[in-house]
């Protein structure tokens, strides 16, 4: 029986670039500004680090395939590099990799870097991808937006929510995330914004307007880890560890299989319960003291709530309404202000959300720190409603 | 006797008001201020000549299945399917790849059938349902399905922008159990160039309408009738229903008179709500006439005219009265004909037409990938027929069919059967209107459907407008333009749902 990665994998240093439309810079830039603040930030040398792991998904537009990109960006001492794509999901997928080959004992440190151009594609929002040679011949025309708004229309049915109702709950997720990266100085967006702009913003995909969708950022992130011994001796205190790890995979079956309601994410209920038990965590309503949630869209971070076991099921419009997840709430929810205020550069979102767990955790989170959080939570969503990968990586103080 | 066995029709939902059209073009020529009269029909952005074929066929085909006592199903049982399938247009979106083999394909038909496109005239139609009936007579084929269909193409300001219109119609021919049997034929062959279209134009060049009428229609058309009712042995006067179009006003009305056929014979051309379908129209006419005043014993020419002419004769039997009111009712061009939605905005129609450079954004460039065609072959079954599988150890009805069973409780591999889903009622489990993604008439429209006895998968939804689409709607599935390769010019076809609606 496998005994989980619990406790046996701590966070070294961590580097996150600033978000947003980076025109100066390429994602080779990117990827040394995040690399440059984590290698600092575990006062180690490049050379001490045993193998990397990169994560991005659209090779097209970005840096290409393969993990070159990363070793020749960061002139790495000639060590394995691999490169992950995995959606949405990939950057806790690179992080899960480099986790694991510490965990194994055949590394000593390990890097993962995520990273994303996505503003070379001279438009808004994200650029359609093909998904291979039969998908594009019968799959729906549709955008990342319009998929996940799929969600509203059958949470709405199944809850029996109205428009109205739906929208203000989802309209308050939106304006709670740009008042926390409002206090942000590396999030794409900074401003915050009322609910009444959030309403009467223009329709994106219905019922979802424009603040009910991230933005569009470049960026980059980066995590080294190592065991916590090695830790130690590093000199490091307060030492952050890999609670829980996992990962659940779509297998077709919300999308070819009448089991599933489309209101929910099957994956994330799977991912979340077998984190929760890999963490040992059995009440996680009480002991998550914060979370980052794959807030793609405001409709997601609705049902993630519930997926996460955090809100009872039909209960996350109460939660939201009352400032559950607020900033000063009880569990505080995308308190960097989310994908919603940092973008969603794919391959780095799964780092940039551990590195504010990891800020938190380790006291470090400025105008934003809150008092005393022992565990943080992410939550990295890749693909859409009917067929995706759920990352849930569950951080915390190593206990003496 | 050979003649006709069954029929169906299909006519696009959107009607554009020709006042619209008007509206656009009378300021250059003030001539047009009376001609604002009703509607014609105009394909969605996603229909053309082969998905309204497939449509009017496959009202044909199911139709006939319940006057026969049979499930859809047995449309595609090769014991029943027809033995080819004959598709006559002259807009047919390939000019060498067989489009009637994508319908044949669309239908499910199986694949040891025939399959021809019949085109270059305006006769294409009438010629197509001769060849049908000498095929059947021969011995060549036990029956055939014979659709005509036409997207028509015309310059925006032209004269056929206002008189032409968009549909298709569906006939089985066969040999037993007709409703109309076929009694003699015949045809001229006359180089008349009353317009032509070469091979590499989109729109037709048309000469003088005086000319036409007096030396093509009034020169041409009465000797074949002539002959033909030589040939039948009967008089003008016994003809009960004349069908015959013309774009030119009173051509037909004269050639009637000319040739001694009753002015009460002359069919509804129905321009006022449909418009001039091309080489489809005399058999979407006479499938009109059928459906609404032939009687049995009654007696049916029909005229197809394009450089010559084809005069068919056909006499209606005991049989149709209880095809009309029972297995033929819904399928026919007049349900067609009703399932309409008026469109005033003729910008959509040049929009839809490629009328006009439009700015499409370069999210619309997403289209225009190299399609693999290695894929679509394999596919074809899925992509075309909208085949699934049924698992034959847990029963789990799934698209598409994969080596796996969907079923988390089965997973059992290689044990699925070929499943139509053409004809599974359905619903609308998610939706959403998307104004971001490129489509040609948005938002984008597309969601979540489940089929009542299994199965379920993402789908575009087409023929709807904001406010249409909501969960727990009833939705069933049509053959559509899925997108169009600009570059290579090349069409992929899929399914799409379509609400079910009382019209």
């Amino acid at each position: 029986m496998a005994s989980g990665i619990k406790d046996k994998v701590a966070i070294l240093g961590m580097g996150c670039s600033r978000f947003g439309e980076r025109w100066e810079s390429g994602a080779e830039e990117l990827m040394v500004e995040a690399f440059d603040e984590a290698l600092a930030d575990a006062g180690i040398d490049v050379t001490q680090i045993d193998a990397a792991w990169l994560s991005t998904h659209y090779q097209e537009i970005s840096v290409g395939k393969g993990g070159l990109p990363l070793s020749i960006a960061l002139r790495l001492p000639n060590i394995a590099v691999s490169r992950v794509e995995n959606f949405c999901a990939s950057g806790s997928d690179a992080f899960r990799g480099a986790v694991y080959a510490v965990a194994s004992g055949a590394c000593d440190i390990a890097l993962a870097v995520g990273v994303e151009k996505l503003k070379d594609t001279g438009y808004g929002g994200l650029p359609g991808s093909l998904g291979g040679t039969l998908n594009p011949q019968w799959a729906a025309n549709g955008s990342a937006p319009g998929n996940f708004a799929q969600l509203a229309s059958a949470y709405r049915a199944k809850h029996k929510v109205s428009r109205e109702d739906l929208k203000r709950a989802i309209a308050h997720i939106s304006v709670k995330s740009h008042a926390n990266g409002a206090k942000n100085t590396k999030a794409h967006l900074q401003k915050p914004v009322t609910e009444e702009q959030v309403l009467n913003a223009p329709l994106i995909a219905d019922p979802l307007g424009l603040f009910d969708c991230c933005g569009v950022s470049d960026g980059a992130a980066a995590a080294i880890v190592t065991t916590p011994e090695i830790a130690r001796q590093l000199g490091k205190h307060d030492i952050v560890t890999v609670k829980a790890l996992q990962l659940s995979l779509s297998n077709g079956s919300e999308s070819g299989h009448n089991s599933w309601d489309g209101s929910y994410f099957h994956t994330t209920r799977i991912a979340a319960a077998k984190a929760y038990k890999e963490a040992g965590i059995t009440k996680p309503r009480e002991q998550v003291s914060m979370f980052e949630c794959h807030d793609c869209f405001s409709i997601t971070e609705l049902v993630t709530m519930e997926d996460l076991q955090l809100s009872a099921e039909g209960g996350a419009i109460r939660d939201v309404m009352v400032g559950f997840y607020d900033a000063d709430g009880q569990i505080p929810c995308q308190i960097d202000g989310g994908l919603k205020c940092f973008g969603h550069p794919i391959g780095a979102s799964g780092i940039r959300m551990l590195y504010e767990m990891y800020l938190q955790l380790t006291g470090r989170a400025g105008p934003r720190q809150l008092p005393k959080p022992s565990i943080g939570m992410t939550h990295n969503l890749g693909g859409s409603p009917v067929s995706n990968v759920a990352a849930v990586c569950i951080v915390g103080a190593l206990a003496n | 006797m050979v003649g006709i066995t069954a029929f169906g029709g299909y006519v696009p939902r959107l009607r554009l008001a020709r006042q619209a059209i008007v509206a656009a073009h009378v300021w250059a020529d003030p001539g047009l201020a009376g001609k604002a009269k009703g509607a014609r029909s105009m394909c969605n952005w996603d229909e053309d000549a082969v998905t309204m074929a497939v449509e009017a066929a496959r009202n044909c085909l199911n139709a006939r299945a319940a006057w026969r006592g049979q499930t859809p199903a047995a449309v595609a049982d090769p014991e029943h399917a027809p033995g080819a399938v004959f598709l006559a247009t002259t807009t047919a979106p390939f000019a060498d790849r067989q489009n009637a083999g994508i319908v044949s394909g669309a239908l499910g038909l199986p694949e040891s059938i025939a399959t021809l496109d019949v085109t270059g005239s305006q006769k294409a139609g009438t010629g197509a349902l001769l060849q049908a009936f000498g095929a059947v007579a021969g011995g060549l084929h036990g029956d055939v399905l014979v659709a005509a269909s036409d997207h028509r193409s015309s310059k925006a300001a032209s004269p056929g922008e206002l008189a032409f219109g968009d549909g298709a119609v569906a006939f089985t021919v066969g040999a037993g159990d007709t409703l109309v049997d076929f009694v003699a034929a015949e045809s001229a062959s006359v180089d008349f160039i009353d317009h032509f279209r070469p091979a590499t134009e989109r729109f037709d060049y048309t000469w003088e309408e005086r000319w036409i009428r007096d030396e093509g229609l009034t020169g041409i058309v009465p000797p074949v009738i002539a002959r033909l009712l030589a040939r039948a042995g009967i008089e003008a006067g016994q003809i009960a229903h004349f069908v015959m179009s013309s774009t030119i006003a009173r051509a037909v009305d004269g050639i009637a008179k000319q040739c001694g056929i009753a002015a009460a014979a002359l069919c509804p051309d129905l321009a006022g709500e449909l418009g001039e379908t091309g080489t489809a129209h005399p058999l979407v006419m006479l499938a009109h006439a059928l459906e609404t005043r032939v009687q049995p014993g009654d007696y049916v020419l029909v005229v197809g005219f394009g450089q010559g002419c084809d005069a068919i004769l056909l006499r209606a039997t005991d049989r149709l009265p209880a095809w009309t009111a029972g297995a033929g009712a819904g399928a026919g061009v007049l349900a067609a004909l009703a399932k309409g939605t008026p469109e005033t905005n003729y910008q959509k129609f040049l929009a839809f037409n490629d009328l006009v450079t439009l700015e499409k954004g370069m999210r619309a460039e997403k289209d225009d990938y190299k399609t693999a065609l290695t894929v679509t072959y394999r596919k074809r079954d899925m992509l075309t027929g909208l085949i699934g599988g049924r698992c034959t150890q847990c029963g789990t009805i799934q698209f598409p069919r994969t080596d796996v069973c969907v079923n988390p409780q089965c997973r059992a591999t290689g044990t699925q059967e070929p499943h139509p889903f053409r004809e599974e009622p359905a619903s609308i489990l998610t939706w959403s209107a998307d104004y971001l993604t490129y489509t040609a008439d948005p938002p984008s429209h597309y969601g979540m459907i489940t089929f009542t006895n299994g199965g379920r998968f993402m789908t575009d939804f087409t023929d709807v407008k904001v406010g249409d689409i909501e969960v727990g709607m009833a939705v069933r599935m049509m053959f559509r333009i899925k997108s169009v390769d600009s570059i290579r010019g090349f069409v992929r076809y899929f399914w799409k749902a379509v609400p079910v609606r009382a019209s």
